[in-house]
């Protein structure tokens, strides 16, 4: 029963971002359970889900009704932060449309807890938050787009019909005018 | 094959203004699509160095090839390969292929990229090669360089400086002792050696020049 309890706070927290604050409040308001605040910490020493792109992958190709909006960012890449505010926008108005929004993190694992963490909870970020930690950067970058030469920010838009790679940053406008391009 | 180039050069008016047409963005990444392949021919410059003196690749006579590189001060990525590109310059100086580092941020986007930061970075770590500030950011749309670091490795050519290998130095930027593709260091010795460079490119993760 414990285990499962346990399990419902990491999944929680690993679903992460909508209810990010509920699932920290849970945490903390078990944290006199040594054992439930240990295996947090174990599991996750950082609050997002860290990939390598094999485990990455699938988000980037699912076939169900959805339009996915995936983002590659880091909080040291300013004009990924500077953008952010729009993806998140877009994603608020959006999400009732069956809009998804991923934001795929390149930070380096010593940013996580220092940089990624605060950056997410200080913004309020709305949209799923993942880590993407695979050096062998020139085996997965062609995975995600041909296209892509490695530059931050770059945006994969896609559903299970069609797929469109930018390596530059958005506005609003240019966000909602890529997206549209999907709801024909 | 008239009718191409006069074509190409349509497209390429078009390009340029429906780059303004449509943005400074955009037109930012047409620049990159108009960038070097390998076997162009590289432009030379004349840019500052960190030292005050302006440096060209002219002004390396007795070298065979050149390994420029687009790196700053600013990109987490770019200070994980500063103590790499020191090594790949002791290395390859001495056979004739020297690192050339050039600078391509806008220092008013990009206040930690100014050229007095530049000159701090460059004492505080040591850098034993010229650091160039792209003074207007002309060169690097040339070379079609999209981030940092980004190296192009050059061969001298009686027709010029040709383009040999474009793309990341290795393939682990976060643990050098983790590397198990060395892809610069493989593509000058290749060079040297007189053989094929394989990769001619490879991809990286690195910060986009603003």
């Amino acid at each position: 029963m414990n285990r499962l309890f346990v399990l419902g706070i990491v999944v929680a927290i690993f679903i992460g971002c909508a209810d990010k604050k509920k699932g920290n409040k849970e945490v903390m308001e078990n944290g006199d359970n040594d054992k439930v605040a240990q295996k947090t910490t174990e599991n996750s020493d950082v609050k997002f889900p860290v990939y390598d792109f094999d485990g990455l992958e699938p988000m980037l190709h699912k076939q169900d009704d959805r339009i996915y909006i995936i983002n590659f960012w880091a909080t040291w890449c300013q004009p990924c932060i500077e953008e952010m505010p729009y993806f998140e926008k877009v994603y608020k108005e959006q999400k009732h449309n069956n809009v998804e929004l991923v934001l795929v993190n390149l930070d380096m694992p010593n940013m996580w807890k220092t940089r990624l963490e605060p950056y997410v909870e200080k913004n309020k970020i709305q949209g799923t938050v993942v880590i993407l930690d695979d050096p062998k950067q020139n085996d997965w970058i062609p995975k995600v787009s041909e296209e892509w030469g490695g530059g931050i920010p770059a945006t994969l838009i896609y559903n299970k019909d069609r797929r469109t790679f930018y390596e530059h940053g958005f506005t609003y406008e240019e966000l909602n005018e890529a997206l549209n391009k999907f709801k024909k | 094959m008239k009718n191409v180039k006069i074509f190409g050069g349509i497209a390429l008016v078009l390009l340029f203004v429906s780059s303004f047409a449509m943005g400074f963005k955009v037109g930012e990444n047409d620049n990159l699509d108009n960038g070097y392949q390998v076997g162009d021919v590289a432009t030379d410059f004349s840019l500052k160095n960190v030292d005050g003196k302006m440096v060209s690749l002219a002004d390396f006579d007795t070298a065979k090839g050149f390994l420029v590189i687009f790196t700053c001060n600013t990109c987490p990525y770019a200070r994980a390969y500063e103590d790499r590109i020191i090594a790949l310059d002791a290395k390859y100086k001495p056979q004739g292929v020297p690192v050339v580092a050039i600078m391509p941020n806008n220092p008013s986007d990009k206040p930690g990229d100014s050229f007095a930061k530049m000159k701090e970075r460059a004492a505080e770590i040591g850098f034993t090669f010229p650091y160039l500030m792209d003074e207007g950011q002309k060169v690097y749309p040339q070379y079609g360089a999209t981030r940092t670091p980004h190296v192009f490795l050059l061969e001298k050519t009686k027709s010029g400086n040709m383009v040999k290998y474009i793309g990341a130095i290795d393939d682990n930027y976060q643990d050098a002792s983790q590397v198990d593709e060395k892809f610069v260091e493989n593509a000058v010795d290749a060079m040297l050696a007189g053989n094929e460079i394989d990769p001619k490119t490879t991809k990286a993760i690195g910060c986009g020049i603003k």
